[in-house]
């Protein structure tokens, strides 16, 4: 049975011994002979920060034990849907030595090496998305999408005219619609209809000359290939709107079919998504956003350019700007760098359709189970799929976040949950290629007991987790205005009575 | 293709195809238009797949097409070069770590919960700020949020902001900001280097929204007026935003002690490689004031209590965010750069409270020591007169370019141009004296030499 370990770890400020220290820096005496420091008194730093004071093994103990109070993929399947927790190849951290002593501002002339290798991966992920042109400037999807929706506004205004609303599916990522706000659209929700697709005669009712473009996830969030997509992208362009390809959901189709060859103009890929770069505990992540036709000449810049003199940037004539202080995610650029080098064209063109086979497989496996419904049936779906627990709720009471936590018991990581917001309970699992048949049938088996025992024995499911380092957290007290702290800062000055309540 | 190490099942597809009922692949795709199913294999990478061995090759063949330099250039701009001790290497590369996703399952997550709380915390006791988020981007990305957090809280459409500002920040702000119709109104420099309060005071009307100020600034100087121009801001109903180097306030009075509202920064200098810029770490942080921390981008990492009343960690403060507020949310992110903020905290750690100090005044003492050696030369001089850290913007009498070449050739990287004549240098503990001279050295042999002709 698996157990997570449970160390009383306490916070590295708690450790209150004085006089040690984990490095030594180097120091020149010559230099300190020479010149002093004297900062101004305006200025100067009064109290010092109170920083423990540790030996290098104490450091390192501390954080190794937090590490195993953790879980990644390297520990257990992670079936968070929309996420693509693959498998992260460790070639990728070879590629570090490629670019982690490069500063961004150094002259073009010394980083030749590095630039190959984004002139590279820019021709490739354009030739995976069908898309003209690629920049690496959005370091994540969210940022891609920022891009993205940024882009379309400023197409509209070249051409003299004001669009103020983005469309956005109902099974759209929560980002879409935070994106399309951010850039200042005004958000249309477009319904989706009893087969879980963008329902075409809403979105024709709804499309007018004030529409900026539609934003659009493919397969979308229940797994399910827009398969209208064609149809969609006349509607759109009819009003010479923007097709926009949230690219989160790509895995399913790597290899099978492409964002530009379905009338997506513009698109952003999540490299550690798809590409498998490490998701590193919620980031570092790395993006590209790409776009076709006269799109491109609104991509952020710089763009790595090729010519008989090597390579040099390239400034797209309309662009947006700069996302990112300097190239984006270089370092995550090149791990994805590896993945497709080691994949190659035959990996690299099989990803979509080995994703879909595990995902339909599963299904094959859950199918049935007592308590579990599969909203919108009879289709096959694509990188993931989402159950509903709602059977399971009204029968037994136990919800679809109590299914969660008892996966973690099994060993499992959860799927995401409560999402899309359309399916009830919804658990959306994706499994990736990556897992093979043997664990996908441990998962499944995971599930179906967790089912049984929640109508045999629903308390039990609903006071997991146990085998995890804590049990279940306590969100009133988290975000309480009287005790929320987010810092230990705000532990202190609360301990002092010197902050009140965050109101 | 029949096995690969990272798509275990091609050898069990017939099975599983059973298992599913299909009789082949594509029949779980027939809902995709025919005329747009991919017919061919996409064209990447280099014809098969590679091996390990192959792939090490490969990277090594590109490594060599970068110039082999003596010392880490002498840029800063933003980010600076400093040596990342192998401890906090390992530590980021501890698989509970760097496969994890974004712990929204706390219970399993504990670890990386407390080692991003206790991030939130170094900064927090650096900055004298009591919220600080789990990481944004990088600088210039905190500058774009931190002036769309403004716009949310008064509505206000414009932001003043210092032309001593890092550049790039300012530019990737307009682009973020763009969209919202925001605008950013430039206040000039004095001769000093540092804000002009007086244009600032003339450009301070009632619709400004906040006032930005970046310390050290894009020259390398502090700013020594922060006080009067949080003053002159707070006077006016505007907000504040002030932009620190982590590493400085070792040495200077942090955020908090001037009551700025929004504290950012970039702690790639503390623990984070290079990497051509990214990933860096965007720093995040605000009074308390639930005014403010309402409006916060970004995830949050907060103590609280389990079931059985032990001590524990989770995301807090989350109806900010996309998944639950969706176009209400104040900000897009998601993905952020959580591991790199487990690089400072490890880094931090390992300083410690005596290792930091050290370490500022070292980069501190190394820039100043740069300065004196070209103005005793009589080989050029500062730009500006006042204090600076790190970073130091030097004026000498030939055209910058002509030196820049000399260093290159020398197999030294000198500062970033500014103007024909001036560049920012930037020296830290992994220039030693040895590499300083050396650099000093160079510039003069070309001052030396355009004089002679």
């Amino acid at each position: 049975m698996w157990r997570q370990a449970k160390w009383d770890e306490p916070l590295i400020f708690e450790y209150k011994e004085k006089g040690r220290r984990g490095m030594l820096i180097p120091r020149e005496d010559e230099i300190r002979k020479a010149v002093s420091v004297n900062i101004p008194d305006k200025i100067r730093r009064e109290r010092e920060a109170e920083l423990p004071e540790l030996s290098e093994l104490e450091v390192i103990r501390h954080y190794i034990r937090l590490s195993q109070m953790s879980f990644g993929v390297d520990t257990g399947m992670m079936p968070l849907g929309s996420c693509t927790m693959k498998y992260n190849p460790k070639v990728e951290e070879l590629s570090q030595s490629l670019v982690e002593n490069l500063h961004p501002l150094q002259d073009i002339s010394t980083v030749q090496g590095a630039l190959e290798m984004l002139y590279e991966m820019q021709e490739w992920i354009a030739e995976i998305t069908g898309m003209d042109k690629c920049s690496f400037q959005v370091p994540a999807g969210s940022a891609g999408e920022l891009a993205g929706v940024l882009m379309i506004k400023k197409y509209h205004e070249e051409k003299g005219r004001r669009r103020d609303e983005m469309l956005v599916a109902d099974t759209a990522h929560g980002t879409n619609p935070a994106s399309a706000a951010m850039a200042g659209f005004k958000v249309v929700y477009i319904k989706s209809n009893n087969r879980g697709l963008v329902d075409l005669d809403i979105l024709k009712e709804v499309v007018n000359e004030n529409v900026a473009g539609f934003m659009l996830t493919n397969p979308n969030t229940l797994g399910l290939f827009e398969e209208e997509i064609l149809e969609i992208s006349k509607v759109i362009h009819s009003v010479d709107g923007v097709l926009y390809y949230d690219g989160a959901n790509l895995n399913g189709i790597l290899g099978v079919a492409r964002p530009g060859d379905m009338g997506f103009d513009v698109v952003h890929v999540n490299l550690h998504k798809t590409f498998a770069v490490p998701h590193g505990g919620g980031g570092p992540g790395a993006g590209a956003i790409c776009a076709k036709g006269e799109m491109a000449e609104y991509l952020p810049y710089p763009i790595v350019e090729k010519s008989s003199k090597g390579y040099s940037l390239y400034y797209p004539k309309e662009s947006i700007g700069k996302i990112s202080t300097f190239f984006g995610n270089v370092g995550n650029v090149a791990r994805a760098y590896t993945y497709i080098l080691g994949l190659g064209p035959q990996g690299v063109s099989a990803v979509g359709k080995m994703s879909t086979v595990a995902t339909n497989y599963l299904i094959s496996k859950l199918r049935g189970i007592r308590g579990l419904e599969l909203p919108f049936p009879g289709k096959y779906r694509k990188h993931e799929v989402v159950f509903s627990a709602k059977p399971l709720m009204n029968d037994t009471g136990v919800t679809a976040f109590d299914v969660a936590k008892a996966l973690l018991d099994r060993g499992f990581y959860a799927p995401t949950i409560y999402f899309p917001p359309i399916v009830d309970e919804a658990l959306m699992i994706e499994p990736t290629e990556t897992e093979t048949r043997e664990t996908l049938d441990k998962f499944a088996n995971a599930l179906k007991e967790i089912l049984a025992e929640a109508y045999s024995d629903p308390k039990k499911i609903s006071s997991t987790p146990l085998n995890t380092s804590v049990g279940r957290l306590d969100q009133v007290t988290a975000n309480h205005p009287t005790t929320v702290t987010p810092t230990y800062l705000v532990k202190k000055l609360r301990e002092e009575n010197k902050i009140g309540a965050l109101r | 293709m029949e096995m690969h190490p990272w798509l275990p099942n091609l050898g069990d597809l017939r099975e599983m195809l059973k298992e599913i009922g299909v009789k082949d692949v594509e029949e779980l795709f027939s809902d995709i238009p025919k005329e747009i199913v991919l017919k061919r294999e996409l064209n990447v990478g280099y014809g098969r797949p590679l091996s390990e061995y192959e792939i090490a090759r490969r990277l090594e063949e590109l490594s060599e097409m970068n110039a082999k330099l003596l010392y880490p250039p002498f840029l800063g701009g933003g980010v600076c070069p400093h040596y990342v001790p192998y401890a906090v290497k390992m530590i980021i590369s501890r698989s509970e770590f760097y496969t994890a996703y974004t712990p929204y399952q706390p219970e399993a997550n504990q670890g990386l919960l407390q080692a991003l709380f206790e991030y939130q915390s170094y900064m927090a006791e650096l900055l004298q700020m009591e919220v600080v988020n789990s990481s944004l981007y990088d600088w210039g990305g905190a500058l774009a949020e931190a002036i769309l957090m403004v716009n949310r809280i008064n509505g206000k459409k414009k932001v003043i902001v210092p032309t001593n500002a890092n550049p790039n920040h300012l530019k990737v702000a307009e682009t973020w900001v763009k969209g919202k119709g925001i605008e950013l109104v430039k206040v000039k420099y004095n001769e000093e280097g540092k804000i002009d309060v007086e244009d600032l005071e003339k450009k301070l009307t009632d619709d400004i929204g906040a006032v930005y100020l970046q310390t050290p600034n894009f020259f390398g100087v502090f700013e020594t007026e922060v006080e009067g121009v949080v003053e002159l801001a707070r006077k006016k109903g505007a907000l504040t935003i002030m932009g620190v180097n982590p590493l400085a306030l070792a040495l200077i009075k942090p955020p908090g002690e001037y009551n700025v509202d929004i504290a950012i920064g970039d702690a790639q200098e503390l623990g984070i490689p290079l990497s051509m810029g990214g990933p860096s770490l965007g720093v995040f942080a605000t009074r308390w004031d639930a005014k403010l921390v309402r409006q916060m981008p970004g995830r949050i990492v907060g103590l609280t209590k389990d079931s059985f009343g032990k001590e524990g960690f989770t995301l807090i403060l989350q109806t900010r965010e996309q998944f639950a507020r969706r176009e209400k949310a104040t900000s897009n992110i998601t993905t952020n750069e959580a591991l790199m903020a487990i690089a400072v905290a490890v880094y931090l750690s390992l300083l410690g409270r005596n290792g930091l100090k050290e370490l500022a005044e070292e980069v501190y003492l190394r820039s100043h020591y740069a300065t004196k050696l070209v103005e005793s030369r009589g080989i050029g001089k500062r730009k500006f007169l006042g204090d600076f850290f790190e970073e130091v913007t030097l004026t000498f009498p030939v055209e910058y370019q002509r030196i820049h070449e000399k260093l290159l050739k020398a197999g030294l990287h000198g500062g970033l141009g500014i103007d024909d004549y001036s560049a920012v240098f930037c020296f830290t503990e992994v220039h030693p004296k040895k590499a300083i001279d050396l650099l000093v050295e160079k510039v003069e042999e070309v001052v030396k030499n355009v004089e002679a002709s």
